[in-house]
């Protein structure tokens, strides 16, 4: 079953024209990545799912139309965006971090269970859980975000270069914990990366764009190694 | 010593003041990272309101419960239709549209109500109570207890509520929150809403001393703004004991240094402010921003 469906999705800053036609389906428990090289689109693609950019075209989840919602709207249908950054709150200590992104629960014990369970799955968290957002480390935040979007209780995740600025061993645990829950809980992912080798380890399919428009779309085994992976990259 | 206990006493009832209208800065500050100078000229408009509809019949208390909550939805609605359009741009523009505002709506009281002071009822009886052989007036009690009684509750609220994180995580990062389901531009108008509530204690307290006038809270707005400093603008606890700190420090400072004297005594929280800003740039009670870089 579909979950998640982009079709023809164009997006625009002001009048400037980013995205001339974006396509992407999530089937439920699935994942998916967006590749390309700077300035294709990849962000921008996850802005317009979450309604932080205005955009027309299709986009569904779930059979409900997502356009015209905002940002709040939409994660409450169950779609938690992990941006590009991290979008840590610095001032609110790991755990108050994790209560903000259970906001919309009401289930207590399920609150308490899913706090357990990214601490087993980021260690490090629990070690800094009452140290401010702002005093960890690139990864640790990086780790944060992501658990602040498990702690929402998604059907979807929308991961945003969750390796920009760690060092590879770093961004290699990060994808493994990415993994790991992945086959523990069915969450879709879509996944935007610019790092086409560490996607690969996660998703099952991929679209890669260029210039705002889908350039090759196919499953992770016909996509890796080809010779227009390269191209899109280095823009050739 | 006798002395010396009434000074400290009335030296915290009127740090309160300071403290409920620097309490209500701290939290539009917490909610939206501005500093909302108009905040003094809507606590005015709110004792006003309360004036108003206790000449209309209406007993004071209930005029007053009244004027906080039309007060509430006074700043909610200041911040939705007026604020909203200035958060995303520039802070400093920010700002000076609330300096536009103070001038706005002290202007609007002076014209609705001229600009003769009004006298306005007291909550608390004009009676006088011994303690430790000090005569403390009850009312000067009374404005102490409220706005314990307020910041107890405002912290209760920030620390252990729900809607407090919220309000918190929408002022360090409303894209964030958002992505929570958190509803940003309610939460916003909630925080305007509240901090209007702070201001209407202030002025209602205040007003009884004073007599309501369109300029009441001016002084006391620099006042709130030296002990928001003075505090630490993340903490506030802070804030009222930095409050409460200048009122009874200027008191003492007026009577036993000689050449401070009554005249002079203004100046004491802006030495406060010197040695502070100084010594401990976050405020007294502020968290320091540790960045990892």
């Amino acid at each position: 079953m579909t979950l998640l469906e982009l079709a023809d999705v164009r997006a625009f800053y002001g009048r400037v024209q980013v995205l001339e036609g974006v396509s992407l389906t999530v089937p439920d428990g699935g994942a998916v990545g967006i590749l390309g090289a700077n300035g294709a689109g990849k962000t921008t693609t996850l802005r317009a799912i979450s309604g932080t950019v205005r955009s027309t075209g299709t986009i569904r989840f779930d059979g409900k139309d997502l356009r015209g919602l905002r940002p709040d709207q939409v994660a409450a249908l169950g779609i938690a965006h992990v941006p590009e950054g991290r979008g840590t709150l610095g001032d609110l200590t790991v755990r108050e971090n994790l209560r903000v992104g259970a906001y919309k629960r009401k289930d207590r014990k399920g609150i308490a269970s899913d706090m357990d369970y990214c601490l087993d799955l980021f260690p490090q968290l629990q070690d800094r859980i009452r140290s401010n957002g702002s005093a960890l480390s690139g990864g640790e935040q990086q780790m944060l975000a992501i658990a602040r979007a498990i702690m929402s209780k998604p059907r979807l995740l929308l991961l945003d270069e969750a390796s920009l600025g760690l060092a590879p061993g770093t961004a290699k645990s990060v994808y493994q914990a990415i993994g790991r829950l992945r086959s523990e809980s069915g969450i879709a992912m879509v996944v935007v990366e610019q790092n086409a080798n560490l996607a690969f380890t996660l998703v099952d399919s991929a679209t890669v764009l260029e210039t705002g428009r889908n350039a090759l779309t196919g499953s992770s085994a016909e996509l890796k190694g080809m010779d227009e992976i390269r191209r899109a990259y280095l823009g050739g | 010593m006798g002395t010396f206990i009434q000074l400290v006493i009335d030296g915290l009832s009127t740090g309160s003041i300071y403290a409920a209208l620097a309490l209500a800065i701290v939290l539009v500050n917490q909610a939206t990272g501005l500093i909302n100078f108009a905040q003094g000229g809507m606590a005015v408009l709110s004792a006003y309101i309360a004036w108003a509809l206790n000449g209309l019949g209406i007993p004071l208390l209930l005029a007053i419960v009244a004027a906080v909550v039309i007060s509430f939805f006074l700043g909610a609605v200041i911040e939705r239709y007026l604020i909203r359009r200035f958060e995303r741009g520039d802070p400093d523009t920010a700002v000076v549209v609330t300096i536009g505002l103070l001038t706005l709506i002290t202007g609007f009281c002076a014209w609705i109500w001229t600009y003769n002071n009004r006298l306005f009822p007291s909550l608390f009886p004009l009676e006088t109570i011994q303690i430790a052989g000090a005569v403390v007036s009850v009312r000067s009690l009374g404005t102490f207890i409220v706005i314990v009684a307020c910041m107890l509750l405002l912290q209760a609220l920030f620390l252990g509520t729900k809607l407090g994180l919220a309000l918190r995580a929408v002022a360090i990062n409303p894209a964030s929150a958002a992505f929570s389901g958190v509803n940003v531009g309610r939460n916003l108008m909630i925080g305007w809403g509240l901090a209007a509530v702070l201001g209407a204690v202030a002025g209602v307290l205040v007003a009884p001393q004073l007599t309501l006038t369109p300029g009441m809270m001016d002084s006391a707005l620099v006042y709130a703004l030296a002990a928001c400093i003075l505090g630490g603008l993340s903490s506030p606890i802070g804030v009222v004991v930095a409050a409460w700190l200048i009122g009874v420090l200027e008191n003492l400072a007026a009577v036993y240094v000689p050449f401070i004297g009554h005249d002079l005594k203004i100046a004491v929280p802006f030495i406060l402010i010197f040695v502070v800003l100084i010594v401990r740039p976050q405020g007294l009670f502020g968290r320091k921003a540790v960045v990892r870089v």
